[in-house]
């Protein structure tokens, strides 16, 4: 056996409704983990061949939910899910935290593959052992807030009647897409406990495209063996202390940085980032948590730190609203991004687009980019279906919204993501509106800027194999390797400190039993991952096609001087950031076009990746 | 000045569901604690979460009057001198489930894997859930005392999840709440 695994991984194909179990040899576990590290592996191996003819919404994409080895015992329980990615047409491992993690491998999983379209929605269960494939007709249509509380009567229900002698059963753990899904929303999110995303990536619309609501998961057994089972509560423990010395992190939460990140650091986007800089108080967190927070800490399944809190909006307009934090992304993106500022209407936003199923971060990066077209008059109040989505306007950012999730008006075009959606607007207007996009190959970038030189790295999207992610950034003195770790162990890469990798190695042994080290995983397994990533970004398709030499860059935006705050008239130079780039493509191991060379790909042993892109060498 | 000493005084685990935050820190302490192994339905505590943010931790409220305990047809039920916790005799029970349907919050389950029931032991007076709980700063849960004096009210928090949930739910969320009350 494997410590730390189930060992289960089971192929779904949901057009001919078979089920079958596939097997992974350890080698391949030890060198790719599970989560995205694995997912990565098994697209290309499946797919690899025919990459940039996949559709990443036809029924020949695949959709993986992956466990990792150290989901449910390293401080929180996350899941990873995957595919071709129909923002960026390469691949992401998206993950997000809750307790569904826990229940599909206390259910005896570590992974599933699933193929195919249904005919009509369906929804997977997995319990102890099996997977069913069950009618989701009835919760087509519903929001996030709507379906968890179906399922989890449904499926309740289900285990009362189908084991009526156990005594109370707890509720099932749930992964599921709401309305934005459902109409293929470029950057739908799938969603966990009414407000966790795995939101880049915009798998919601793979789950969409195949007509799958939600995977619900409730398990009865222990989490995989582990290898040194005596080693493992002292461990937790020290790890738990380690924390609970630092209160202050889990007390705000990253909320915090709301405020600071714009009046100090000058880096958070204001009004789709053309400003950087604000110093509204009124966003800060002391406000969110005398006015908004219910609960000061939440948490998913194991973990200590409880960076969440819930909020909601008790009176006003907007009363009603609920909502995590929003932590620090959301009250930049659904707030500042949009000129607001006030924390109801920051807590609204974050509730519209959670119940909507949107990605927090991308779907309100297009939506400031459309405020903007409105701002310049570019696009007006007809095109919106009669909404005016004017700066600071929580209510109409909300309507903004679901025009998107619903894709009506010029909502189905910004449904396809700020980077298609500038294509075809500057199409439909004859005015060239791709420089107020905000984005790097397909997906929105993430609430941190880079032109103070002093917060993120002039040249960390622009090289990302996951693009505008913020939490996967290839950034000195980490690789983009070091968060391949996280995403493919599936743990949290922020309760211990951002990009913190050192704490992993000794849980990976006691669970494990396999001794890896850093230095092996940064030059060797981690990199192996992120060259796959890097072709299969590069082969793209079968919509968008990337060219190295022109998107391995950030947006014009960036390099427009800072307008305003401490930082006034600082942009990085753009033909240093291209020198920068040439000696980034060399330690990379990719050549002068920004393509892997052989010499790398044969080194880590990726002899049909080197086949596949040869094309593009010549 | 010295305390007045109540000989009675047995251990509880006070419980102030509004600060769980979730973490179930509780049930991997409860189930390395007695199955050596994190297995949240195997743990004594568990956390229901019927509605997103309404986290119930739900565990055995030492009702003065012992209802599951005296529906138990084999006598595989006992309570503890010491701590007054009920004491589970794996090997007599035979996992019929009456003591679950006696208690009034319906919190016994059987053990996933063995034919007996599960209940709260108090980790024989020193609750491995409190302690953590309490470390992490939540208080969610914490380590009390049991007094004679108002007895009563400890029966009360033998309470079903679903009851429990409708009274938070509303809580927390204020009349939105009741939208998601079953």
């Amino acid at each position: 056996m494997t410590y730390g695994y189930t060992g289960k991984f089971t192929e779904v194909n949901l057009t001919s409704s078979c089920i079958t179990d596939v097997s992974l040899d350890e080698m391949v576990l030890r060198q790719y983990l599970g989560g995205r590290g694995l997912a990565t592996k098994i697209l290309w191996d499946r797919l690899g061949g025919q990459w940039s003819h996949i559709d990443p919404l036809g029924a020949e994409n695949l959709f993986l939910v992956l466990a990792g080895p150290l989901t449910g015992y390293m401080l929180g329980s996350r899941i990873c899910v995957s595919g071709k990615s129909p923002a960026s047409n390469g691949i992401t491992g998206s993950t997000a935290s809750g307790e569904f993690p826990v229940e599909f491998r206390c259910a005896g999983f570590d992974g599933l593959i699933i193929t195919g379209r249904a005919e009509s929605p369906v929804y997977l269960l997995v319990t102890d052992g099996q997977v069913e494939i069950r009618d989701a007709t009835k919760l087509w249509g519903l929001d996030g807030k709507q379906t968890t509380q179906a399922i989890t009567k449904e499926v309740r229900g289900l285990m009362q009647t189908r084991r009526p002698d156990f005594g109370l059963w707890k509720e099932p753990g749930i992964i599921y897409i709401g309305p934005a899904g459902e109409n293929l929303v470029r950057n739908a999110a799938v969603m966990q406990k009414w407000t966790h995303a795995c939101g880049y990536g915009g798998y919601g619309a793979v789950m969409g495209s195949k007509h799958l609501k939600a995977v619900v998961a409730k398990g009865t057994g222990p989490l995989p063996a582990v290898a040194h089972p005596k080693a493992l509560p002292p461990l937790l423990q020290k790890t738990y202390d380690e924390i609970f010395v630092d209160p202050q992190r889990g007390f705000w939460g990253t909320g915090a940085a709301g405020y600071s990140t714009g009046a100090e650091a000058s880096s958070e986007p204001v009004r789709n980032w053309q400003e950087e800089w604000h110093d509204e108080k009124s966003i800060g967190v002391i406000n969110l948590e005398t006015r908004n927070w219910v609960k000061r800490y939440w948490s998913d399944f194991g973990c200590p730190r409880a960076c969440m809190k819930l909020a909601t909006v008790r009176s006003g307009p907007l009363k009603g609203a609920i909502t995590d934090n929003p932590d620090y992304e959301l009250e930049a993106y659904c707030g500042t991004n949009l000129g607001i500022f006030d924390p109801d209407g920051v807590v609204y936003v974050s509730s519209v687009v959670d119940d909507l199923g949107l990605s927090g971060i991308n779907s309100a990066n297009t939506m400031g980019f459309a405020a903007e077209l409105y701002q310049r008059n570019i696009l007006t109040t007809e095109d919106f279906d009669g909404i005016a989505p004017t700066w600071g306007d929580a209510a109409a950012m909300g309507e903004l919204a679901k025009l998107i999730a619903e894709r009506r008006a010029i909502g189905d075009v910004l449904a396809e993501g700020t980077f298609r959606a500038a294509k075809t607007i500057s199409e439909l207007k004859g005015v060239d509106v791709t420089p107020y996009a905000v984005q790097f190959k397909g997906i929105e970038v993430g609430a941190h800027g880079i032109r103070t030189g002093h917060h993120f790295p002039y040249l960390g999207y622009a090289l990302s194999v996951q693009g505008g992610d913020h939490t996967s950034i290839p950034r000195p003195p980490l690789s983009e390797a070091s968060a391949a770790l996280t995403d493919s162990l599936v743990v949290c890469n922020i309760s211990l400190g951002f990009g913190r990798t050192d704490h992993i190695w000794p849980f990976l042994k006691v669970v494990t039993g396999w001794e890896m080290t850093q230095e092996a995983w940064m030059t060797v397994d981690g990199r192996r991952i992120i060259q796959i990533q890097r072709a299969a970004l590069l082969l793209g398709g079968p919509d968008v096609f990337w060219d190295p030499l022109v998107d391995d860059d950030n947006p014009p935006r960036w390099y427009h001087p800072l307008p305003s705050g401490p930082y006034k008239g600082s942009a990085p130079q753009r033909d240093e950031v291209l020198e920068m780039r040439k000696t980034a493509y060399a330690e990379m191991g990719w050549d002068a076009r920004g393509i892997p060379t052989t010499e790398e790909l044969e080194s880590l042993g990726l002899h049909d990746v080197d086949r596949a892109l040869a094309p593009l060498r010549t | 000045m010295s305390a007045i000493p109540i000989p009675t005084l047995k251990p509880w685990v006070v419980r102030d569901y509004i600060k769980c935050s979730g973490c179930r820190l509780c049930e991997i302490a409860c189930s390395l604690h007695h199955e050596g192994k994190i297995w949240p339905e195997a743990s004594r505590i568990r956390v229901f979460m019927l509605v997103p943010g309404v986290e119930v931790p739900h565990l055995c409220a030492q009702c003065s009057t012992y209802p599951c305990v005296a529906a138990c047809p084999v006598d595989a039920l006992s309570v503890s001198e010491e701590t007054g916790a009920v004491i589970v005799d794996n090997a007599a029970c035979t996992a019929c489930g009456l003591c679950i349907a006696a208690c009034p919050g319906e919190i016994p389950h059987l053990h996933p894997d063995q034919p007996h029931i599960v209940i709260c032991d108090l980790c024989g007076g020193d609750p491995e859930c409190a302690k953590i709980c309490e470390q992490a700063g939540y208080l969610a849960l914490f380590k009390g005392s049991r007094t004679q004096r108002g007895a009563k009210n400890y029966d009360l928090y033998a309470k079903n999840p679903e009851e429990i949930t409708a009274n938070l739910v509303v809580n927390l969320y204020g009349e939105k709440g009741e939208e998601f009350i079953e």
